[in-house]
């Protein structure tokens, strides 16, 4: 078992656990994500590792719900225990001495993009960090932020903070600052955020890196579950991945990859709603 | 054959029809009476033939005698003296070309029913509380096993019965293998394998799941850092091919891999109560002819899909799946559209399969490995109408262990290079099961775990 040591609720639906995994935390990278599963009849569930300290052995991981696992784990606090807890998995991130480097991240993404800017900062990074939310009240993560990065700028679709606008109307305003001087693109978010930087900064030819959040079943190369083509050739996220050159990715597959459970999906999600007997099972 | 006048017993199973609709196990099991008319069909050779047909050597004739003086436990203990996994072997192994291919009785008549027997003597284990295992003094001696499957349980129990402490490390949920993710549960019940596991356990063996190797460790760094004295590999053939045509990452393709793991070892088939889902549609190809193909279509038919229908380029006497397999799928109802091999997979407006364009086949010269092998007929292009496709065309070596491990010599396949005794190019680690020989079977990744038992308690004495 692995025991959550802390709960922490940073807006609504969005949670951050803090999981006792030393043999995770021990080799955990930035990029790197974990599989859980909160009971015996669980899914396995991708998440990203958020963060990790090697001394107390822990693991961060943040949880939006989405879903029926994505809320049960919601629902677990101090005290409670993941039944399996299996990573780190898929690639590191690759942290060099880029220069100058944006980090975009959009809703939940702005947890995993979280131990990747820090690590370029101490690579030596300028880093510009771009979060974007729907409102203000659904930001997060954006003092810890603050303390890794040189700059945050944050982007809500009402405006109730910082840029009116998507993330990719901030990175316009970032890269337009810098006169295009930029060397190296991380960002993390919806699938439909991706693209959308990915087509962004494809004519200005910045190299812009993805995180892509497939299905997965096991995590290790063994289902195919995964799999996403990556300029013209088929990868499988859990072991190529997850990060990939956005601008080789077939974001419409991979997009549409993901709605292949949606029926089974709401019928997991109806089955607590309903006590059953209404054939909805 | 005056001397036998009794026929080789059935295998009792569950009616073709009903059983296709649900997940139990086909085959019900001896009876205690089907088991003593069996067992006394055996002419306890003195130089049993059999034996030679057995990877880990059971002591055929032995237990056969044992349970017709009807000593079921006794039975059951004489076939853990050489095989850890027997109600697994009793239920998958492939009798007809192992031991049963061997025995006396088959030049002139059927041969015993040795697997059936073996299972017979397990279940009864099982069912009347297991037997005790005996274990030599400590020897302070600590070897990392890598993979949980069939291979890696049987070097541990091995190792561990001569008195060395034993770690599998696993990177799944549960160890097992693809007796636990892959076989299904009609054919293998998960009771079962968990029970062997938990066997092990009382050996003394301790089974790390959620390990991946390769990730949260390496096989350097077990044995550098952690103090292993030695290292067997056996992380078996978990890599999903498949064909390269085009339309193969549409909605309603998946590997076997991933078809039989959503079913089996996450139990979608009890979906929504396990919360795995799996979507199935009304008819599904399964492409390839093998034991997983088999598997595949059997499943898909349990899901619910209206049609199951393997796809295969050959004939039906090149099907590599087991006569036995290949029967019971043909009773349930699964179709087989031979001497045809698709080319491209077609999408609806959503990216759903709706449908397979595929060549039909006829068989041309004898090749290489003496199977006549097919031709495309120019023009014969048709539409098979499905909307789910399983490709169960193969699986070759994971590459996670194998690549953060330097110095260990692989072939062009990428499996790892051992000798007969499973000793592989780098000191102290041994290897054996499908990732040394490719897919192949239960008891031949057994045979090779208990090699390298062997091997390694010989190691270990010289260090
Ligand atoms: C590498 C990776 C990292 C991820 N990191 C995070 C993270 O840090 N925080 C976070 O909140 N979410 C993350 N996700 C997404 C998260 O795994 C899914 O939201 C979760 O599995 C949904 O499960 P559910 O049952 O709650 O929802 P469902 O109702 O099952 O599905 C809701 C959505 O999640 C997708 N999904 C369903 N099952 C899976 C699965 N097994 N794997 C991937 N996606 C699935 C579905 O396509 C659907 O779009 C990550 C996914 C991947 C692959
Ligand atoms: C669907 C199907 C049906 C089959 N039917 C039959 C049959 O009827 N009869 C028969 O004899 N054979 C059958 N086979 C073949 C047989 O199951 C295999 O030959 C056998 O399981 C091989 O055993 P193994 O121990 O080498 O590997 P596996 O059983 O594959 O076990 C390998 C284990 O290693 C683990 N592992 C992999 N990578 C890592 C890592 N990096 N770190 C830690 N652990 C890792 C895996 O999770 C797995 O548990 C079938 C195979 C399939 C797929
Ligand atoms: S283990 Fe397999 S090959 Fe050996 S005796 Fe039993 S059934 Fe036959
Ligand atoms: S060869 Fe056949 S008859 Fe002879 S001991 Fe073996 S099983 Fe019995
Ligand atoms: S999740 Fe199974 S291969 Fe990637």
């Amino acid at each position: 078992m692995y025991p959550i040591v802390k709960r922490r609720d940073l807006t609504s639906g969005i949670v951050l656990l803090e999981v006792q995994a030393p043999e995770v935390a021990a080799k955990a990278q930035p990029g790197q994500f974990v599989i859980v599963r909160s009971d015996d009849k669980g899914e396995r569930i991708p998440l990203t590792i958020a963060d990790f300290n090697r001394e107390t052995g822990t693991i961060t991981i943040v949880i939006q719900d989405v879903g029926y696992s994505s809320k049960m784990i919601n629902t677990l606090g101090e005290g409670d225990a993941f039944l399996d807890f299996v990573g780190p998995l898929g690639l590191a991130t690759d942290i060099e001495k880029y220069g100058r480097v944006v980090c975009v991240a959009g809703g939940v993404g702005a947890a995993p993009i979280y131990p990747i800017a820090r690590a370029l900062q101490q690579a030596g990074n300028e880093v510009i960090t771009i979060i974007g939310s729907r409102c203000k009240d659904l930001l997060i993560l954006d003092e810890e932020m603050a303390e890794v990065c040189d700059q945050v700028v944050i982007a809500t679709n009402d405006g109730s903070v910082g840029v009116k606008g998507f993330v990719t109307d901030a990175l316009d305003g970032i890269i337009k600052q810098y006169d295009g001087k930029i060397d190296h693109i991380w960002a993390i978010g919806p699938m439909i955020m991706m693209k959308a930087v990915v087509e962004f900064t494809r004519p200005l030819g910045i190299k812009t890196v993805v995180s892509l959040n497939p299905i997965m079943v096991d995590g290790t190369g063994m289902c195919g579950a995964c799999r996403v083509s990556v300029g013209g050739e088929t990868k499988f996220a859990c072991v190529d991945g997850p990060e990939f050159d956005g601008h080789l990715v077939d974001f419409d597959l991979a997009m549409r990859r993901l709605t292949y459970f949606k029926d089974e999906e709401k019928r997991a999600s109806a089955r607590d709603n309903c006590g059953g007997g209404c054939g909805c099972h | 054959m005056s001397l036998n006048k009794v026929s080789r017993q059935a295998m009792p199973c569950q009616d073709p029809k009903s059983r296709a609709t649900n997940f139990t196990e086909v085959a019900t099991g001896y009876s205690e009476e089907q088991a003593l008319l069996e067992a006394s069909r055996c002419l306890q050779c003195k130089k049993p033939l059999c034996r030679q047909g057995c990877p880990v050597e059971v002591l055929i004739p032995d237990f056969i005698k044992l349970i017709s003086e009807k000593d079921y436990m006794g039975a059951a203990r004489k076939l853990k003296e050489k095989n850890n996994l027997p109600a697994v072997c009793g239920r998958v192994c492939p009798q007809e070309s192992q031991c049963e291919s061997k025995c006396i009785l088959g030049i002139k008549s059927d041969p015993v029913a040795i697997g059936r027997l073996e299972r017979f003597a397990s279940d009864y284990e099982i069912a009347h509380g297991c037997c005790e295992q005996e274990k030599a003094p400590a020897t302070g001696k600590k070897v990392a096993i890598i993979g949980g499957g069939p291979a890696g349980l049987t070097c541990a129990a091995d190792l561990a019965k001569l008195g060395h402490a034993v770690t599998i490390f696993e990177a799944l949920h549960v160890a097992g293998g693809v007796l636990m993710y892959g076989i299904p549960e009609f054919r293998l019940p998960k009771g079962v394998v968990q029970t062997e596991i938990d066997n092990l356990k009382r050996l003394g063996v301790e089974v790390k799941t959620n390990m991946v190797v390769g990730k949260a460790t390496s096989v350097d760094e077990l044995m550098e850092q952690d103090g292993y004295d030695a290292a067997f590999i056996g992380t078996g053939a978990g890599l999903p091919y498949f064909m390269n045509i085009p339309g193969e990452n549409l909605l309603g393709v998946y590997s076997a891999n991933e078809f039989l793991t959503r079913s089996n070892l996450m139990k979608a088939y009890q979906f929504p109560d396990h919360v795995t889902p799996i979507r199935i549609g009304k008819r599904v190809a399964v492409l390839g002819a093998g034991n997983v193909a088999m598997d595949a279509s059997r499943t898909a038919l349990r899901l619910g899909a209206e049609e199951s229908i393997i796809v295969y380029r050959r004939s039906r006497e090149e099907m590599p799946a087991r006569h036995e397999e290949l029967e019971h799928a043909e009773e349930e109802g699964v179709k087989f559209q031979l001497l045809t091999n698709p080319i491209e997979i077609i999408g609806d407006e959503n990216g759903v399969v709706k449908g397979m364009k595929c060549l039909r086949y006829e068989l041309g010269e004898p090749d290489a490995s003496g199977r006549r092998s097919p031709v495309a007929i120019p023009g014969s292009e048709f539409i098979l109408d499905v909307d789910t496709v399983v490709v169960a065309i193969g699986q070759g070596p994971n590459p996670l262990v194998t690549k953060s491990t330097p110095g260990l010599e692989l072939n062009r396949k990428g499996n790892i290079v051992a000798d007969d005794s499973m000793t592989t190019s780098k000191p102290g680690v041994f290897a054996g099961g499908d990732i040394v020989t490719g897919a192949a079977t239960v008891i031949l990744a057994m045979g090779a775990g208990k090699t390298a038992a062997k091997s390694i308690d010989a190691y270990l004495k010289t260090k």
